[in-house]
């Protein structure tokens, strides 16, 4: 396998006095893991089962943070990609909790208004919310139908979309909860709670 | 707490489980009404959060779980059937043990009382824990030598974040092995199915499916048998490879050894039929009578 691109980029200049001095402690601070101790030694990216949709391997995303390189670590598909299914941190000779390292980069990338390299990604994650707080449960048939409007891929998978309704596992209806106000309130902005 | 006749739980289905993969709640029923486990749907019960949640807004997530947790009665343990639902809970429920402020501002904010002391567990953990001799008892036929491959997925595989709790291996292949199936080794039991990314990108994680169903093709198993619905599905639906194996709910194939009847409406459900391979093994119909002991 060819090194993934955006490492290979050798001819991008990067200008120290730019990097970010204290993002490694911010994101340390608020994934309550330890990204230091990351040697490259690359198991995280061999390991990982989505490395080949990923723009930057887990590895590189670790070493944009020790760097200071805000910036391309907020805006890179990898934080997107990423589904947190911890292999990575179960194979990590260092214990770092890389899937956590992910959702504290997506946290940042949302409150910076980072460029979002995924828009897919994000629009689906949206309309599962959009679902949950309309019924306080995920309602799958919905949150497809309006994925696709969204994302205007009207035609892409229906074959395995009319089979989940063939055999009765997209439920037309939505199932709700009761007390959907106390969900609601959660949706709300604090000064109108 | 409980008497030894009838043991009482509460129960989150989860989304998943409660909605597209129903065959799975309704052969956990029939296992558990079988074995003598009550479970009492936790009322009113809301989302987990997902992965979107979590992806998003983590704070979100968080409070969707409280939500669940306060709903929950402190004097019988939670029983949880979906490995990303049970991560969550545990995981929320773990930060308010740790830090009472935050228990006691989530109270506020659900105004119910949240017991920190909650057992939340899967429910592979109630069945090793509190069911191992009514399994002994209610086994009415022999999986006849099944051979299958234990797949429990990603989550239920040592999240690190509760990395100092308990976590899952080898409970399915210990029951079914009681049960007369033979567990197959050497595939990937633990490989991530794709979760949100199959809705997303579905072409990143075919060929990790694939993968997955091609090892335990290769290493002769008949079926696998999984502990998420979520992974019950993507190994499914997104698998192009000519020679497809059967998928198991787990709570399927423990309710079809203890003897439930009602299983068509649970294997039409499914997208590769199992029945033909049930068939061939003599696991349909009426079970055997037993051998009398005299």
């Amino acid at each position: 396998m060819s090194p993934p691109q955006a490492l290979s980029k050798t001819s991008e200049v990067a200008i120290v006095s730019e990097f970010d001095r204290h993002f490694a402690s911010e994101v340390n601070r608020r994934s309550h893991t330890d990204l230091n101790r990351c040697y490259q030694c690359r198991t995280c990216g061999n390991g990982c089962p989505f490395v080949e949709a990923m723009d930057y391997p887990p590895y590189g995303v670790i070493r944009l943070v020790q760097y200071g390189m805000r910036q391309k670590a907020l805006e890179c598909a990898t934080i997107w990609i990423c589904v947190s299914c911890h292999t990575c941190s179960s194979q990590c000779p260092n214990a770092i909790d890389i899937a956590a390292i992910m959702d504290t980069l997506r946290s940042l990338a949302l409150e910076e208004r980072a460029a979002v390299a995924t828009p897919d990604i994000l629009a689906f994650h949206l309309e599962v919310l959009r679902s949950i707080e309309r019924y306080g449960r995920t309602h799958k048939l919905g949150i497809m139908l309006r994925h696709k409007l969204l994302t205007g891929q009207w035609f892409k998978d229906v074959d395995v979309g009319l089979k989940m309704l063939a055999k009765r596992k997209l439920d037309l209806m939505p199932s709700r909860i009761k007390a959907i106000k106390e969900i609601n309130r959660l949706f709300l902005p604090y000064w109108r709670v | 707490m409980n008497s030894p006749e009838r043991l009482e739980f509460s129960y989150f289905p989860g989304c998943s489980v409660a909605t597209t993969a129903a065959e799975s709640n309704h052969s956990l029923m029939q296992a558990c009404r079988i074995l003598g486990l009550h479970l009492q749907e936790l009322e009113d019960w809301n989302c987990c959060g997902s992965s979107s949640a979590y992806s998003v807004d983590p704070e979100l997530g968080f409070n969707l779980s409280t939500r669940n947790l306060s709903l929950a009665p402190p004097d019988r343990p939670l029983l949880v059937m979906c490995p990303r639902c049970l991560h969550h809970l545990r995981h929320a429920h773990l930060d308010m043990q740790q830090d009472p402020r935050l228990r006691r501002a989530q109270e506020r904010r659900w105004g119910r009382p949240i017991s920190p002391d909650l057992e939340i567990m899967h429910f592979l953990e109630a069945l090793v824990r509190f069911g191992l001799d009514r399994l002994q008892k209610g086994s009415v036929r022999g999986l006849n030598g099944l051979k299958f491959v234990p797949y429990y997925g990603c989550t239920l595989y040592r999240p690190p974040a509760l990395h100092r709790q308990k976590y899952y291996q080898a409970e399915m292949e210990n029951i079914l092995t009681a049960l007369g199936a033979k567990p197959v080794r050497g595939a990937f039991n633990n490989r991530c199915c794709g979760s949100f990314l199959s809705a997303v990108r579905p072409e990143a994680v075919t060929p990790l499916v694939n993968e997955i169903i091609g090892s335990a093709v290769s290493a002769g198993a008949d079926c696998l048998v999984t502990s998420c619905a979520m992974c019950q599905l993507n190994l499914e639906v997104r698998c192009t490879a000519a020679n497809k194996l059967p998928i198991f709910h787990f709570s399927e194939i423990l309710a079809l050894a203890l003897g439930a009847q009602d299983y068509e409406g649970w294997f039409t459900r499914h997208l590769v039929d199992p029945r033909p391979l049930l068939e061939d093994r003599g696991l349909l119909g009426l079970p055997p009578p037993l051998p009398t002991v005299p």
